[in-house]
């Protein structure tokens, strides 16, 4: 997990903690880092790089230019934003915290289960509408339990 | 009565003289960036249209859930044009990025397959579409995760997870309607029985991209040809569909030979952009 690495720059702590703060513009509940969309911070090289999670997402736009703003105004403007394409972003980068803050937000968290727990009510009983969800990145689900649509963050 | 053109008086002892210079030495493929810009571009191609395609339904399809799936499906396909045609304009090395490759084309320049640009029809023969070529596209992106081209490796190894959803969605509906009601199965075999003829194109052997397999850039269809036929054969065995009869090919569109549908397509989504050219949001 690259956010939890332990870092001694306290110049590289500042700027993850920065990118902390920066929520993701489809689901603001998690932050980047959470959702393992930056992947490595470079100081002496003055570089933040970041992932794309799916190739068409349209939120991959309006983060670059999210984190841009954000460096701009604490120090960082110096520092350049490198699109790192390889390894392909995964569901498994979603640090633990992030999963807690989509299974609050009413977003199941991708799991290996063939069904998830219902957000909602926690009921097991939950059944797919549809593979495809508002966006790639989730799947439609409904609880038969407590009757609720929920989405369903696909593991990718 | 309109006159013949002029012979040229001196043309047959032309072809008598001495042939000019290297007219006879085997062709010059040193050209690897070009030939790899011509790759990039019909793998950029094949996504864009399709998803251009697939975008027509938006606000259509028979119900809210189709209607996101086809949407997504059509977002995932026109990123990874994106990147792929970005990384084209930059083996090309004229300044043209994948915005400028996308919008600034005419029908001759195009490098898709034939099978992307044919019309959407009912929702039967886009599934049917969908199917034939999410299965052959997930088959050559898993290949293309190993290019020696680091960055067709990187979009590959990205698209191919999203491909898989692809070809197991309209798989899916392929078993559903061939095996639903007289009227769904009619509709399904109607669009498999469009879209065979293009197959072949999907796996024709073009001697021009020798050098790129060579290097291992490039990946031969030919090598999954049996694995694309054994996944074929067994939905539609699941869907109790028979495999249409044979049909002559139809081939070309690597070349820029492409049919009617394609000028059409490309006039709707290039509109913009070319009566406004360089405007930005």
């Amino acid at each position: 997990m690259i956010a939890a690495a332990p870092c001694i720059d306290p110049a590289a702590d500042a700027l993850w903690a920065l990118l902390e703060t920066i929520p993701d513009p489809e689901i603001p509940v998690v932050s980047i880092v959470d959702l393992g969309i930056v992947r490595a911070v470079d100081i002496s090289a003055r570089r933040v790089a970041l992932t794309p999670t799916y190739s068409g997402c349209p939120a991959t736009l309006t983060i670059e230019a999210d984190v841009r703003a954000a460096l701009d105004a604490h120090g960082f403007a110096d520092f350049a934003i490198e699109t790192m394409l390889a390894p392909p972003w995964t569901t498994d980068w979603i640090s633990e915290t992030g999963k807690a803050k989509l299974a609050a937000y009413g977003i199941a968290p991708p799991s290996l289960a063939a069904r998830p727990n219902c957000p909602l009510c926690g009921s097991v009983d939950t059944i797919e509408v549809s593979r495809f969800g508002s966006t790639p990145c989730k799947a439609q689900w409904r609880c038969s339990a407590c009757l609720e649509p929920f989405d369903r963050f696909k593991c990718h | 009565m309109p006159s013949l053109p002029v012979i040229e008086p001196d043309v047959q002892a032309k072809a008598r003289g001495k042939a000019p210079e290297g007219a006879f030495d085997p062709r010059d493929d040193s050209d690897h960036a070009g030939l790899a810009f011509e790759y990039a571009l019909r793998l950029g191609d094949d996504a864009l249209i399709l998803g251009q395609r697939l975008a027509e339904w938006c606000g259509h399809a028979p119900s809210v859930e189709v209607d996101l799936s086809l949407a997504n499906i059509a977002l995932d396909l026109i990123g990874q044009a994106t990147l792929f045609l970005d990384h084209a304009g930059a083996l090309e090395g004229k300044g043209r990025d994948g915005d400028r490759l996308a919008f600034h084309r005419d029908v001759l320049d195009w490098r898709n397959c034939l099978m992307v640009e044919q019309p959407n029809g009912d929702f039967a023969q886009t599934m049917a579409r969908q199917f034939l070529f999410s299965t052959w596209h997930e088959l050559l992106l898993t290949m293309l995760s190993d290019s020696a081209d680091a960055q067709i490796a990187a979009v590959a190894a990205k698209g191919v997870k999203e491909v898989a959803y692809h070809r197991e969605l309209a798989a899916e509906w392929v078993v559903r309607l061939g095996d639903g009601t007289a009227d769904s199965r009619a509709r399904m075999v109607a669009g498999l029985d469009w879209m065979w003829r293009f197959i072949p194109e999907l796996f024709a052997s073009e001697e021009v991209l020798a050098p790129l397999l060579a290097r291992g850039v490039a990946a031969d269809p030919a090598a999954f040809r049996d694995e694309y036929d054994r996944r074929i054969v067994a939905v539609m065995s699941e869907a109790g569909l028979d495999l249409p009869p044979p049909q002559r090919a139809i081939l070309g569109g690597r070349q820029g030979h492409h049919g009617e549908h394609l000028g059409h397509l490309l006039a709707v989504m290039q509109a913009l952009p070319r009566t406004m050219p360089g405007e930005k949001w």
